[in-house]
């Protein structure tokens, strides 16, 4: 099934922050996707010219729908399109679910630590809601802690229902809200100390954001004492 | 045919060769790795190929140094759909490594520091194919890139050219790996379009 691109129609767009927005699309076949995969999105131009990338699933449990959202990535060839320009009635094409490594699922148990830098936040998202949706039992299995990196305020994905629904620290890096304890700075390691689930050996840490800020918080993790092979990460790209 | 995405112009780099189906060209060299990226000091490195007689042959930094290298300028191409063209790289083929190795196995496990697998036909690693690199653009290879040492077969998508190689381990039948494990390709050829199993 995943060899397979399908025909994929968007039915909702809405805007997530300035630079950013959700699309749903309608995708006759598209099913059993998992928390954190993501699928393969192609354009093609009416001359034949074809461009891909990857986005990562916002929400699953849904079949035949899919959940994107895609932050703008200044003078990009595939996202300003999606942000910008796509409306209700476009269509594309679409790969997936992809992906059998950066997942998280009800039935896991054990703690979880999600570290998300921007854009990063959405298969960590998926997660947050799959875990919502499963209900009490599964939440007490599976405590989950939430760390998200974001520019500014304005800059959070999905604040409210991330906050009404996980335990959730923000660390601001350019600007805080009015009388925010935490100047606005990169993430340190004493923010890891004061915010995340210490090391232990049923603990799971999924990371995911720009490949620079994954490779800087995946070093810090390692220093607290976390063994790598419970640290998973998926870099979206950008320089590193 | 695939449906027309309105208003989708594309930025077509003027490339001036083909790229494989469903890639595009990038300036930067991006980044997919499952984990953490391990910090493998030169003093600590080794290199090992097992045989299905449990003979290890084994190499130190100091051992790949001293061996013939040859600079490589190769295109690469991942999986996540960058192509990178004209990549310049220094390392030793795997051909001198396999010289004084007996092996009726027809594939290998590649294992990194890390913990990460990657499985391979024998024959993709001989014959000038691939090599053991340590540069990369005239400087050490980096550690996020897969240094001190990486696998570089570019020929088969990128997540092949396994990172912070440590041994080859021969095997008769072709045992997936990680990333084939997790839904990739057992063989990954980029022309063929071979991303997903
Ligand atoms: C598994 C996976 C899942 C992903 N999920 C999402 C998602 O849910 N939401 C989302 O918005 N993006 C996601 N991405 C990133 C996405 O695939 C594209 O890389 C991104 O949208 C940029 O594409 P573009 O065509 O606009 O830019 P391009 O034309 O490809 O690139 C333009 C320039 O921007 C740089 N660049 C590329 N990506 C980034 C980045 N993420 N940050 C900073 N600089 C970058 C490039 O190196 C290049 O220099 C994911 C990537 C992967 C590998």
């Amino acid at each position: 099934m995943t060899e397979q691109w399908h025909v994929a129609q968007v039915v909702g767009t809405t805007p997530v922050t300035a630079s950013a927005r959700a699309v749903t699309l309608a995708v006759p076949g598209f099913a059993g996707a998992v928390a954190g995969q993501h699928v393969d999105v192609r354009l093609t131009a009416p001359d034949g010219y074809q461009a891909a990338r990857s986005y990562s699933l916002a929400a699953v449990g849904a079949d035949e729908r899919v959940e994107l959202a895609v932050d703008r990535v200044p003078d990009g060839e595939v996202s300003p399109y999606l942000v910008d320009e796509l409306r209700v009635g476009d269509r594309m094409e679409v790969r997936g679910p992809l992906g059998g490594w950066f997942v998280w699922r009800p039935e896991d148990v054990g703690p979880v630590q999600l570290v998300a830098g921007g854009s990063g936040i959405v298969p960590l998202a998926a997660m947050v809601r799959a875990r919502r949706d499963a209900g009490p039992e599964v939440a007490a299995r599976a405590p989950f802690r939430l760390l998200y990196s974001v520019r500014t305020p304005q800059d959070a994905f999905f604040a409210d229902e991330l906050e009404a629904a996980v335990d959730l620290t923000w660390a601001y890096t350019r600007r805080t809200p009015p009388g925010w304890p935490r100047p606005a700075r990169r993430l340190d390691a004493a923010d890891l100390a004061a915010s995340t689930f210490a090391p232990s050996d049923d603990l799971t840490v999924l990371v995911c954001g720009p490949t620079a800020f994954v490779e800087t918080v995946a070093g810090l993790l390692l220093e607290a004492g976390h063994d790598p092979a419970r640290v998973k990460t998926e870099r979206f790209g950008g320089a590193s | 045919m695939a449906v027309v995405s309105r208003g989708f112009g594309g930025r077509r780099e003027p490339t001036e060769k083909p790229l494989p189906p469903g890639q595009f060209l990038t300036e930067d060299f991006p980044v997919l790795s499952a984990g953490p990226t391990p910090n493998v000091d030169e003093s600590r490195w080794e290199f090992s190929i097992h045989t299905e007689t449990g003979e290890a042959h084994r190499w130190d930094w100091a051992a790949l140094q001293a061996m013939d290298a040859e600079d490589v300028s190769t295109d690469i191409h991942c999986v996540t759909r960058w192509s990178k063209l004209g990549t310049g790289w220094r390392g030793v083929p795997l051909d001198a490594f396999f010289a004084d190795v007996e092996t009726e196995d027809d594939f290998v496990m590649a294992h990194s520091y890390g913990g990460y697998t990657t499985n391979l036909p024998l024959d993709d690693l001989l014959d000038g194919k691939a090599w053991l690199a340590y540069e990369f653009e005239g400087e050490p290879l980096a550690p996020v890139h897969g240094g001190p040492v990486r696998l570089l077969v570019p020929h088969l998508y990128f997540w092949k050219s396994a990172k912070w190689i440590r041994s080859l381990v021969t095997q008769a039948d072709d045992v997936p790996g990680f990333w084939e494990q997790n839904g990739y390709h057992a063989y990954g050829d980029p022309w063929l379009e071979q991303r997903y199993s």
